[in-house]
């Protein structure tokens, strides 16, 4: 195989702040014609700006100090920026993490798509929308035809990725850099992308340079991969050989901070610590610090490349020749303590009972903004909750599980149904009355940016609830007993005790929440949330915006505050491995509706639905290595505004029958705690009856 | 008594302001956190250096606002004393040969001679056409034509001494300061300021202090004997004239906003954070203000409030008292007219907050509305009052020179930029042209509203907690950022939470 992209020892620096930021250094890699290529790492790690340098976009501050970047065999470093202009979007083009970002909102899209093509083609007008038809059809938008002269607000997210890929796909090019291209996406959207890439792949014999993160789709979609960590390469290999014996310490690590079902009742490995700043100069292995393995010589060593066998290295002092003997595949057993007791079994009372829970949104439209029809975000939705026990709410964007989990805090006023705390009813109950009961039920956000209030220090915010509901949480009673110095802050200590339980140092509590990162900001959210002592927390996915790692480490917060507290969670998320790690019950919620609920082993082994199928299908697992067995959901979510006749997912389930456009099935029961909505099933189940 | 005090309406609200500063001033001391941003200011070379232009226009201005009537020298009937009808303030006192050398008409800057001819009669019978020697300016010259220049140059340099002399005091007092309170020897203060290692910029309050103390001294030596910026029609001279509107500016700058501000604030907020059918009035109510032609309401608001004083002449000792009432009254009815666009902003600013999901967690804690307009919503909406605030400060000082170009203004006795850029308009078509008082009025503003700009800048870049990260975080990352947390390990058992 030909080498088509060879980067040979790159340097690149960002200029912010006093200190220059390596966020490349030293960076060699090779990629083949028709090959694709993963560069896997955690956010910070300076993969985007790897890309970014290939393509010589860098930002102003950006500055690439070394190095060279042969593509077929021609510098890119050394062309004048207008011959640039011509390798970009014809030899080599990228697709971005956020198609809603990346494309114009106010042109259409065959304007975009004809502009790539009128600089990189002589084409005229009837040529060139020829060409544009025939990209779009290739990316698979249906009624091309039609679609190509609308505007992106129009198209989907899933159709917005697939038209930024048609894009890039206008000049032709030989190699491919997809940023992230799936993060963004939902599961199912996500499996239908990277077929689509796939496919196109093969078709155009390209080369594909895939940034990503997810250990899932790297072992979907790669050949060959490279592990990066704080600026440089730490591990080269093959898909094979990675998967089979990850050799790097940092990739072990990574592997063992999944959640899954085998971990369950066990602490995730946790990389402690987080990636290090890359504005100072390192002297060792840049992974040192958070290392099992650490030895003195790591500290002050920077490791070189060792060939494990021809096609796979990695720069790490375990595998110098004298240590070779050491059994490194060996994964840290992370302190396997059984986390969750399950002694007693018995059917306890439900901390919280929702039924017929619907919040519709009306359509204003006109002068006199008439009500013209309804959103159903969510449409009856019924679910409980046992006291110390997690229910997952499982869906895809859009579905309407966030909104259960506001409306049952009464943060969105329901439209109907009840929701019963205690066998109190909360829908309805005045601002006043509801107040003490605030205090049983708390919410953990989804975005740790957004989340805490940029201008008031860690201590006012978590103050801010004890103050409001005049609670203190009560395992701090012991600890309260001097008044603390500054009476200004009267739960100080409670406060100091509540970071410590979500693991951060005292001293944070004076500073203000930009100073943290991603994961110690949910900590804090954590915090504040317990600070009222609550019963039950509601967590609006609360690790998909952080990294594998310290989604491991959030995920153990959870887990022992649970052991520790006794509290329930209903987990909204869309993530499929931290339910199986986490939750006891699953509820998979389709278009305002649950269609299955049952106990996770239950839902995961033997899903009932066909839509909970897709959507175990479509999660991109290691190891996975056909996508023959996956179902692939023709087309996205309709619209909660207009949902389908019947069942809401027969337009684009594969077992659709007649029955299905007509009416909505009710629950059949699978089992005593496993129920399901599907015309299927109750034929099915009834049927089963008979026969036995 | 020489003299008895008088406080104007302006007057009180302008010691009002000052005083909730100081108040604001004091409290602020006693919190570190709420300090720490606004050392942040003093770290702005541009921002510091703005501020030193600032104070002076502001000392300028409050000099001018302490007012009071000087007693007369003969005494009524019962044996009282009586005092002038005439309003004088401390600055008038400070200026007063600047106020009362008044010559004929025109005069060119650092002229000796008036700017037309005139005709005199000889004792011969004969008339010629000449220029007429200054009452006042250049009057200590025998021959002006032989001396002027040199005279001139003379002051300079007696001004420029007299400057610098000031400035190396300040500097050798701020270097003493700095010695005793850091413990360090004099000479190594004054090395580490023009080595800019302070951490507070002196180099650059240094270096502004010293032009403006040039600059005073300059002004000061020549205008004993000269109109350095020449004199008006009626031959006051321009230089007072620029000085006297200073007080006129920072007043409608500053007491606008202060009246415009609580209006839109609490109703910008309210829209934004309530929605429905307050937010339905809220928006009514200012599309209806908006699109009302704000000149025409000033201008029916002075005539009224006009007829008023006229009416009520007793109501009013003095010619300031009306005059300044009529400038309140501009104020009050700028303050209302203006407040539409910073309270659509703030609307604006608000539905996109009260999405926010730290608004939802305190919605979730069931803090009351009022806290979370008053904790969450307008901390962090207060970066838009503040840019506003100082747009809109600029924006009115150039509002009040249009105004008082209509008529609608100021009250004419009132000295202001737009009373003298009015009055200077119409002799831009005069061949030769008279340019100074135009040009006056022009760089007095400029400098104003640009200093206030800088300053603004400075503030905002200061308070965003969040622009610390992107210029120091890097560098000060591994310190701030403690030992990496273990997530395990922290969490203590329950058999600990009872001690």
């Amino acid at each position: 195989m030909s080498v088509l992209l060879e980067i040979d020892n790159l340097r690149t620096i960002l200029h912010t702040g006093k200190l220059p930021v390596r966020a490349v250094d030293g960076l060699s890699l090779k990629i083949n014609r028709g090959e694709t290529f993963a560069l896997l790492g955690e956010s910070g790690c300076g993969k985007s700006m790897t890309a970014l340098s290939i393509m010589r976009l860098l930002p102003d501050v950006g500055e690439i100090l070394s190095g060279s970047i042969n593509l077929n065999n021609a510098d890119l470093l050394q062309l004048p920026e207008s011959a640039m202009r011509q390798v970009r979007g014809k030899q080599i083009s990228m697709i971005f993490q956020e198609p809603m970002l990346s494309l114009n909102p106010v042109m259409t899209i065959a304007e975009q798509i004809a502009e790539v093509l009128t600089q990189h083609f002589r084409l005229n007008k009837p040529a060139a929308q020829e060409r544009i038809l025939q990209l779009l059809d290739q990316v698979g938008i249906p009624d091309a035809k039609r679609r190509m002269h609308e505007y992106p607000f129009q198209f989907s997210g899933g159709m917005k990725q697939r038209a930024m890929i048609a894009m890039a796909l206008a000049g032709e090019p030989e190699l491919l850099i997809a940023d992230e291209p799936t993060t963004a996406l939902d599961v199912t959207i996500q499996a239908q992308v990277l077929d689509l890439m796939r496919e196109i792949q093969r078709q155009n014999h390209m080369a594909i340079l895939l940034i990503t993160h997810d250990l899932g789709v790297v072992s979907e979609m790669a050949q060959h991969i490279a592990v990066m960590y704080a600026g440089e390469i730490v591990e080269q290999s093959p898909r094979m050989h990675f998967f089979e014996r990850p050799a790097h310490p940092y990739a072990q690590q990574l592997f063992a901070s999944l959640p899954d079902k085998q971990k369950r009742n066990h602490e995730l490995a946790v990389i402690s610590g987080a990636v290090p700043s890359l504005t100072q100069a390192f002297s060792g292995c840049r992974f040192s610090d958070r290392c099992h393995y650490a030895m003195p010589r790591c500290h002050d060593t920077a490791p070189q490349w060792h060939h494990i066998s021809p096609v796979h290295k990695v720069r790490c002092h375990l595998y110098d020749l004298s240590s070779t003997l050491i059994d490194i595949t060996r994964i840290p057993e992370a302190t396997s303590v059984p986390a969750s007791p399950d002694a007693q079994e018995q059917k306890p009372e439900p901390l919280l009972q929702v039924s017929g829970l619907k919040v519709h949104f009306p359509i204003h439209k006109g002068f006199f903004k008439r009500i013209v029809g309804q959103i159903k975000a969510v449409d009856g939705v019924s679910l409980h909750i046992a006291a110390g026990k997690t229910l997952a709410l499982v869906g895809e964007s859009g579905c309407g599980k966030t909104t259960v989990g506001k409306s049952i805090l009464q943060l969105i006023q329901p439209t109907a149904g009840s929701v019963r705390y205690h066998q109190q009813e909360l829908v309805g109950m005045e601002r006043q009355r509801l107040r003490p009961l605030r205090s049983q039920l708390q919410f953990v956000f989804q975005d740790p940016y957004s989340s805490l209030n940029p201008r008031m220090r860690i201590i006012e915010i978590l103050q801010e609830g004890m103050d409001a509901l005049n609670a203190a949480p009560e395992f701090t009673v012991g600890t309260l007993a001097q008044p603390s110095a500054a009476p200004i802050f009267p739960h100080e200590t409670a406060v100091d005790t509540l970071l410590q339980y979500v693991g951060l140092p005292k001293e944070a509590k004076w500073r203000y929440p930009h100073e943290f990162s991603g994961g110690q900001r949910q900590r804090i959210a954590i915090a504040r949330a317990l600070a009222v002592n609550p019963k039950l927390l509601i967590c609006d996915e609360p690790t998909s915006a952080l990294d594998v790692s310290v989604q491991a480490q959030i995920l153990n917060l959870l887990k022992s505050l649970q052991n520790n507290l006794g509290l329930a969670y209903l987990f909204i998320t869309h993530n499929i491995s931290v339910v199986e790690y986490l939750a006891d019950e699953i509820a998979v919620m389709y278009l305002g509706r649950i269609v299955e609920q049952g106990l996770t082993d239950e839902v995961i082994s033997k899903p009932g639905h066909p839509y909970t199928q897709a959507l175990l299908s479509a999660v991109p697992q290691i190891g996975k290595t056909s996508a023959t067995d996956m179902i692939r959901l023709k087309g996205d979510i309709p619209s909660p505004a207009s949902p389908p006749t019947g069942c809401h997912f027969h337009p684009r389930c594969p077992m659709a029958m007649p029955v299905c456009r007509q009416t909505y099935p009710e629950a059949s029961t699978l089992s005593a705690t496993h129920i399901t909505h599907c015309h299927l099933y109750s034929q099915e189940h009834r049927s089963n009856h008979h026969e036995h | 008594m020489p003299f008895t005090p008088v406080v104007l309406w302006t007057d009180a609200l302008v010691f009002l302001l000052v005083f909730l500063m100081s108040v604001f001033i004091w409290y602020m001391r006693g919190n570190e956190h709420l300090l720490a941003p606004w050392r942040r200011v003093g770290h702005s070379a541009s921002g510091m250096s703005a501020l030193t232009v600032l104070i002076f226009f502001i000392i300028v201005g409050l000099l001018d606002t302490l007012h009071f009537r000087p007693a007369l020298e003969h005494k009524n009937s019962h044996g009282e004393t009586i005092y002038s009808v005439e309003v004088l303030s401390v600055l008038d006192l400070l200026l007063t040969p600047l106020r009362t050398n008044v010559e004929k008409t025109y005069s060119a800057p650092l002229a000796t001679h008036l700017y037309a001819k005139e005709t005199f009669n000889l004792p011969d019978g004969n008339q010629i056409r000449t220029f007429a020697r200054l009452e006042y300016g250049g009057s200590h010259l025998t021959d002006p034509d032989a001396e002027h220049q040199s005279d001139i140059n003379l002051r300079i340099a007696k001004g420029i001494g007299l400057g610098l002399l000031f400035w190396i005091i300040l500097h050798a007092l701020l270097c003493l300061n700095m010695a005793r309170r850091t413990q360090q020897r004099f000479t190594l203060c004054v090395q580490s300021v023009w080595r800019r290692t302070t951490e507070i910029p002196w180099h650059a309050i240094l270096i502004t202090l010293g032009v403006i103390l040039v600059a005073v001294g300059i002004l000061s030596m020549l205008a004993a004997h000269y109109h350095v910026l020449g004199t008006d029609k009626v031959g006051q001279d321009v230089l007072y004239l620029s000085l006297k509107s200073i007080r006129v500016a920072l007043i409608i700058g500053t007491l606008t906003t202060l009246i415009m501000l609580p209006f839109a604030l609490l109703l910008g907020i309210a829209a934004g954070y309530f929605r429905g059918w307050i937010d339905d009035v809220i928006q009514y109510t200012y599309t209806t203000l908006n699109s009302i032609p704000s000149v025409l309401l000033i201008a029916a608001t002075i005539l009224m409030m006009q007829v008023y004083i006229e009416t009520h002449a007793e109501y009013f000792e003095t010619i300031a008292e009306r005059a300044d009432v009529r400038l309140l009254c501009l104020c009050i009815i700028l303050g209302i007219t203006s407040w539409t666009g910073l309270c659509r902003l703030l609307r604006g600013e608000t539905l996109k907050l009260r999405e926010m999901e730290y608004i939802q967690a305190a919605h979730a804690f069931g803090v009351s509305h009022w806290r979370i307009i008053s904790r969450h919503i307008l901390p962090n909406v207060m970066h838009i009052v503040l840019i506003a605030t100082v747009m809109d400060f600029s924006g009115l000082v150039l509002a009040e020179a249009v105004l008082s170009y209509v008529g609608v203004g100021v009250d004419p006795s009132m000295i202001s930029f737009g009373t003298m850029i009015n009055a200077a308009r119409l002799e831009m078509a005069r061949e030769p042209m008279v340019w100074w008082t135009l040009l006056s009025a022009f760089g007095f503003m400029f400098i104003l509203v640009l200093s206030a700009n800088l300053f603004a800048d400075a503030v905002q870049k200061a308070l965003d907690p969040r622009v610390k990260t992107r210029t120091l975080n890097n560098a000060s990352a591994q310190k701030n950022n403690p030992a990496p947390i273990p997530a395990s390990a922290s969490i203590p058992s329950p058999a600990n939470k009872s001690i």
